[in-house]
């Protein structure tokens, strides 16, 4: 067995940890404390290929594998949780779904674009009573001619108001459940699409989280990716591949704040010796490393099935359930090892805390990964 | 083989010898038991130039003249230096680390094919070899290295090696060889002078008050300038400040910028990176002013204060123009 | 225009480096390697006149052992068209001199029409291998770049040194070498294309022999590596902001009697 990155993964690694570390750190701090979303940086990570990894050179991509997507995803993280979801979004659920199952004339429209940084794109399926129950969607569309007219409201959109085009899920069949979803590519500006609010949040303050409310949007059918009833497919592979770039933010944000609770350890001096000598310290330290090495290597798993097109849902799913758990439980205790000093802005590790705690929340709860993983261990039972 | 230890002479373009060259003559005179030489390349010498460098220690000064040797041309300086050391075989070759000798010295050592020691703060004879000692990764090891043969080529870091007291009134003994100097290709087109800051130029410094971060924009830079007008500091700053535009690169100390060993270094808001302690870590006295008691320039640190630099720049500054008389 | 760039591949500033086992070199186990800083802007440099001229080549080169290629492999991928990497236990101890033969040696054979190095390699620091090659070859040499500026016929360039107390701009005739000081340019990131695309360019191999050099001992050698001696520990001079500075202009003034 091999657990060594290609000579290629480690020089995206290189490339995405310098550019994280020059670029976008400095700016982390600031950009959480306004809220700000982070456009030069954003545009900047575009021109270096990080926004639509995976997609082929035929569409503006590199066409890099997911191993190297987990890879820099994680090194973001570790500078800057925010800019790694603005990442994941626009790779793993914007630019992946419109490249899998859009024609050749919707990817020149609706992917090239959003390739090299020039637009982004979000992901819109939760819904205020849709959350984890994703097959609940109330979003409408009627059909009209060579138009959807579409009603209706969706919530938590990450990168919502800076994207030039949204992929929404719509109930096209109200009868059929979630087979009567469909999937459409609706670009800002479309009459009736309408983002009336941002949302103020505990963490990832620089990524943009929106409401998107539709009056009557008339879409072109030219806009829709697949066939009608195909929305709730291309939705839950869109999120298993999302949970492996989550997974991967995950493993950055726990890494990030071990980072600065190593460096803490070795400086702070308590009773004549730096903390880091004082067993309960060590403890936490050790602990901490543990569980990040072990939520890297399942993310790595997971990448390396998908990228041996092997069935990777479930391994995704430990992945993201372990490597969310790793950051909550890492950041705490980082903050721990910091003492009151971990509670102060200044020392930065608050905010890795407060960016953790999403990472078992959205692409699914860790509860509804406990479910994909049950059902995959049980088998048809 | 000839006993003499050269010392090639940096001169302020105007006929002057630098003071640094005070350090070169006295080691290499320390050195050959006496036999240092001052080997200098110039298109005019002032004849008080020549006093002084025999005040500093040189028994002989091998003096090149010639228009045709300014500017700095290292295609015309070498093959008339490597001449001359054919004729002369002189033990050593020596010089300050200089903009124009970082770059003459390893030329002609090529010329020669012997080994040269760029950047040396030690210099000792063991035996018949000479070792040079010199600071590399960063500043974190020190590096002792021999040559194979003579001549020994080296440069010497300014502000490190001792200077001996002068010996006013010694006759300077002046060698006039004959010379030919090739035709170089080189042209200079222009020199854009810096607008001068009126404080001395930061690696020639024997006090240097440096900036940081913690400075918090480049406006505030104006406290360090009063501060370093009192005292008579060059003002240099971190790669942070640098990165952040508040000051021009030529002021960065550290690996990626100056390497300085002043008398006296102040550092204000300075946290004290490995990059920027390269810069300033052979500093004979070293001074910290951070608020945050944990900063690593304090472990490298002769004097610290933890507190805020808004407050003790201008303290400081009462304190030294009391101290000073000003 | 055919352009070389000589890189070096040096420990990563951030790493800790420890003296090995034989006291003559660093302990080389769990270093991480990069592109020296200065070889960094001497790539970028290159680049950019390719880009301007809109025609050209940039072959990077590179003395060391295997691990050397990756630097080389990074240096593709930031943009140079290929890559040539002198790889021959003979160079194991080269100092400054042995490793400009050699890399003169590359520049006969390749006959460029200019050579951008970084302005010194950041592990020994010496800075002697761009004047040593240009002294080896009988080409100009311009050390601390800030800027540069080729003529439109390619036969002459313009660069701008940095000197004490100021900038002197030379111009000198083709081909010539150039060190680069920090500031002539910001290096740029490799893009995802780039480290794709590097894969297929090539990297060439060359020992001692392919380049007509015979075994040579270097002129100066490392007698011992030593670790800093510690400094001494300094003093936290505490109170009021009044009298701690009052304090320390004494101290600096009686005791270290630096003023």
């Amino acid at each position: 067995m091999r657990v060594e990155l290609t000579e290629e993964q480690e020089m995206v690694r290189a490339m995405a940890r310098e550019f994280a570390d020059k670029d976008v750190r400095p700016i982390a701090a600031e950009i959480d404390r306004d809220a700000r979303f982070p456009r030069e940086t954003v545009r900047r990570m575009g021109g270096l290929g990080l926004l639509a990894m995976t997609i082929p050179p035929a569409y503006g991509g590199s066409g890099t594998d997911t191993v190297s997507y987990a890879v820099a995803m994680e090194e973001m993280a570790r500078a800057c949780a925010s800019h790694a979801v603005i990442m994941s979004v626009n790779n793993s659920l914007y630019c992946e779904p419109v490249h899998q199952w859009g024609s050749e004339e919707q990817k020149q429209r609706f992917l090239v674009p959003f390739v090299g940084g020039q637009k982004i794109g979000c992901f819109a399926l939760t819904e205020p009573q849709a959350g984890s129950d994703a097959t609940n969607q109330h979003t409408l569309a009627v059909r009209d001619g060579d138009h959807y007219a579409v009603n209706g409201r969706k919530i938590f959109v990450t990168n919502g108001r800076e994207s030039a085009a949204a992929l929404v899920f719509v109930q096209t069949d109200h009868e059929a459940g979630h087979r009567g979803i469909t999937a459409l590519v609706v670009e800002k500006g479309t009459p009736g699409f309408l983002v009336p609010r941002v949302e103020e949040k505990l963490g990832l303050r620089a990524s943009d989280t929106a409401e998107f409310v539709f009056e009557d949007c008339r879409v072109p059918v030219a806009n829709r990716l697949g066939e009608e009833g195909m929305g709730f497919k291309i939705a839950m592979s869109s999120l298993d591949s999302g949970r492996i770039g989550i997974a991967a933010q995950a493993v950055g944000i726990a890494a990030g704040a071990c980072e600065l609770a190593l460096g803490y350890a070795r400086e702070r001096k308590s009773f004549g010796v730096p903390i880091g000598q004082h067993q309960m310290v060590q403890w936490m330290l050790a602990d901490m490393a543990t569980a990040i090495d072990a939520a890297r290597l399942l993310t790595l798993r997971a990448a390396a099935l998908k990228d041996a097109k092997k069935p990777f849902g479930a391994a995704a799913a430990m992945a993201k359930l372990f490597a969310s758990e790793t950051a909550m439980k890492a950041t705490t205790d980082a903050i721990q090892v910091h003492g009151g000093y971990g509670f102060i802005k200044e020392y930065r590790v608050e905010r890795y805390f407060r960016d953790a705690k999403i990472t078992q929340i959205y692409e699914g709860t860790s509860q509804v990964q406990k479910l994909v993983i049950a059902r995959s261990v049980l088998g048809g039972a | 083989m000839g006993t003499a230890f050269w010392c090639i002479v940096e001169d302020d373009r105007k006929g002057q010898p630098k003071k640094v060259m005070a350090e070169v003559l006295t080691e290499a005179g320390r050195l050959s038991g006496g036999q240092a030489e001052a080997v200098w390349l110039t298109d005019k010498a002032a004849p008080d130039g020549l006093e002084r460098l025999a005040e500093w220690g040189a028994s002989k000064i091998w003096l090149l003249e010639s228009p045709a040797l300014a500017p700095y041309r290292g295609e015309a300086w070498v093959p008339v230096a490597a001449a001359l050391v054919s004729a002369r075989a002189p033990k050593a070759i020596l010089g300050p680390v200089t903009s124009r000798q970082r770059e003459f010295l390893a030329r002609l050592a090529a010329r020669l094919g012997v080994g040269f020691a760029a950047d040396t703060v030690g210099l000792e004879l063991d035996g018949d070899t000479l070792v040079a000692t010199r600071p590399v990764y960063a500043g974190k090891l020190l590096s002792k290295v021999t040559w194979a043969k003579t001549p020994w080529v080296a440069s010497l870091r300014p502000n490190v090696f001792k200077a001996g007291d002068p010996q006013p009134g010694r006759a300077p003994v002046v060698e006039r060889p004959s010379f030919t100097v090739p035709d170089a290709t080189l042209t200079l087109v222009e020199r854009r002078e810096e607008v001068s800051t009126g404080l001395p130029e930061l690696t020639e410094a024997d006090l240097v008050v440096s900036g940081g971060r913690g400075l918090k924009g480049p406006e505030n830079f104006v406290i360090l300038e009063s501060l370093a007008s009192v005292v008579g500091a060059a003002v240099g700053a971190s790669r942070a400040a640098v990165d952040a535009g508040w000051r021009p690169h030529r002021f960065q100390i550290g690996q990626t910028g100056r390497t300085i060993s002043p008398k006296l270094y102040l550092g204000f808001g300075i946290s004290g990176a490995i990059q920027h302690l390269a810069g300033m870590r052979t500093s004979k006295v070293i001074v910290a002013v951070n608020k945050d008691p944990e900063a690593p320039i304090f472990k490298i640190a002769d004097y610290g204060i933890v507190g805020d630099l808004f407050e003790v720049v201008p303290a400081l500054t009462e304190e030294f123009k009391k101290l000073l008389g000003k | 225009m055919k352009i070389l760039v000589p890189i070096k591949q040096v420990p990563d500033t951030a790493t800790q480096v420890k003296v090995g086992g034989d006291q003559r070199a660093i302990e080389t186990a769990g270093i991480t390697w990069i592109i020296s800083p200065y070889d960094e802007f001497a790539v970028e440099e290159a680049l950019r006149i390719k880009e301007k001229r809109g025609q050209g080549e940039v072959v990077t080169v590179s003395l060391g052992p295997d691990r050397v290629k990756e630097a080389l492999r990074s240096s593709l991928a930031m943009g140079a068209d290929r890559a040539i990497h002198v790889n021959d236990p003979a160079f194991a101890e080269a100092d400054t001199l042995l490793t400009a033969r050699a890399l003169a040696a590359v520049f006969t054979q390749e006959a460029p029409q200019l050579a951008i190095f970084g302005r010194q390699a950041i592990d020994d620091d010496m800075g002697a291998v761009p004047a040593q090659v240009a002294e080896l070859l009988g080409w100009p040499s311009l050390y601390w770049i800030m800027e540069e500026a080729i003529d439109a016929g390619g036969k002459t360039i313009r660069a701008g040194r940095q000197v004490e107390g100021g900038l002197e701009v030379f111009e000198a005739p083709l081909p010539c070498v150039l060190a680069a000081q920090k500031g002539l340019n910001e290096p740029r990131y490799p893009t995802l294309k780039g480290i794709m695309g590097a894969r297929k360019k090539e990297i060439k191999d060359l020992k001692a022999g392919d380049l007509g050099l015979a075994p040579a001992p270097p002129q100066l050698s490392v007698v011992r590596l030593e670790a800093l001696p510690p400094r001494s520990p300094g003093r936290i001079i505490g109170g009021e902001v009044k009298d701690a500075a009052r304090e320390l202009v004494r101290a600096l003034r009686e005791e270290a009697k630096a003023i």
